[in-house]
């Protein structure tokens, strides 16, 4: 265990300003570890890995680490990634994606790629919240939970973002939370290694924004609720429906064969140019 | 992963530390606490098992774990780190989730 500390420090663009822009006790700080640490695990150059990341608290993470990397339009991120990978295919593309980015302004794009699979990973880190702009309701904050536009509670139905991206064809589906980052590292590397367009899911607490309002007093609180209620996908049908309701599940729900789009791309060119 | 008690180190760096107290609240033997300024403070160093949650939970990267007898290994090159196969890497996953 003793050398991951200086393993991300290595990876880190110290010219920087550090500690970093987060909350104290934000996720993502977490997600930014595991991702530097499985891009190392899986031997990858710096050079070959791009990160794109759209608008939002997540849309900081790639400015701390040293790949190439790219910050774009509010919801647009995903159709970034797509044009880099089909014009380089050599390339891994890692989206890093809040819920609101993936899910509200850019559930379009994110459809579409699952539908496309295109050879992508996409972490979208969910908080259940607009973070940044001051703790609106999103599309994933969960039913009868409080922001500041929903003083009452939450009417709305929440999105499942797992189960959206598998119903539109995503070859590679996980869901994990910042509480389990060894399970992390893997289902990411996994993700990016499996061809197709990959979607993990991380839940990320906010308890800046999300936290203070619906009775968590500490991030340590919201960490703790996160350890109770996440639950593998083998317990978790196992469960009776009432505490499946307060339960998540977590782990890989869907793993297909697939051929990525950039690789289709690629048999169709050689053989309309007669190379076969 | 897991190793003896008194077997490690821990170093906790304070400049990049926010003192969101992540590491005091989750650490099995009570090795870190927080004070009242927000300070994360290494109590009980000989109660360390070397988990290694701390280090890999920490948000800010602000914390090591390090074996005893080595000196603080602040100037490590990325070749020593050997990347882990996909097996090592499901190991480590099970027995996280235990």
């Amino acid at each position: 265990m003793a050398k991951v500390t200086q393993l991300i420090h290595k990876y880190l663009r110290h010219s920087k300003r550090f500690p970093h822009v987060f909350c104290p006790g934000c996720g993502h700080g977490i997600v930014l570890g595991s991702l530097v640490r499985s891009i190392h695990y899986m031997g990858l150059a710096k050079d070959d890995v791009v990160l794109v990341a759209g608008i939002g608290c997540s849309g900081r993470i790639p400015v701390y680490v040293d790949f190439n990397t790219i910050h774009t339009t509010h919801g647009r991120a995903l159709t970034f990634a797509t044009g880099i990978k089909l014009a380089n295919p050599r390339l891994k593309v890692i989206v890093i994606m809040g819920d609101g980015d993936a899910l509200s302004i850019g559930g379009n794009h994110l459809i579409h790629a699952a539908r496309r699979n295109i050879g992508v990973t996409a972490l979208v880190l969910n908080n259940h919240i607009y973070g940044m702009t001051g703790g609106q309701s999103s599309c994933t904050t969960p039913t009868g939970s409080f922001s500041t536009t929903s003083p009452f509670g939450q009417l709305e139905d929440e999105f499942d973002i797992s189960r959206v991206t598998k119903v539109c064809g995503a070859s590679f589906v996980a869901r994990t939370t910042v509480m389990q980052a060894a399970a992390m590292d893997s289902m990411i590397s996994e993700a990016v290694m499996h061809p197709g367009f990959g979607m993990v899911e991380i839940l990320s607490p906010c308890h800046t924004q999300y936290g203070r309002k619906n009775n968590f007093k500490t991030c340590v609180d919201m960490y703790k609720w996160l350890q109770k209620s996440s639950t593998p996908m083998e317990k978790y049908r196992e469960l009776p429906p009432e505490k499946q309701e307060k339960a998540i599940a977590t782990g890989i729900f869907e793993k297909k064969d697939c051929t990525g789009l950039e690789e289709k791309y690629a048999r169709m060119r050689k053989s309309l140019r007669g190379e076969n | 992963m897991a190793s003896k008690r008194g077997e490690s180190r821990v170093k906790v760096f304070r400049d990049w530390c926010k003192g969101c107290g992540i590491c005091a609240a989750f650490c099995p033997g009570k090795v870190l606490s927080v004070d009242k300024q927000g300070n994360v403070r290494v109590d009980h160093e000989d109660e360390c098992i070397n988990c290694g949650f701390c280090e890999i939970h920490c948000p800010d990267f602000a914390i090591m774990v390090y074996p005893r007898e080595e000196r603080p290994p602040f100037e490590a090159n990325i070749e020593d780190v050997a990347p882990a196969t996909r097996e090592e890497l499901h190991k480590t996953r099970n027995s996280n989730s235990k």
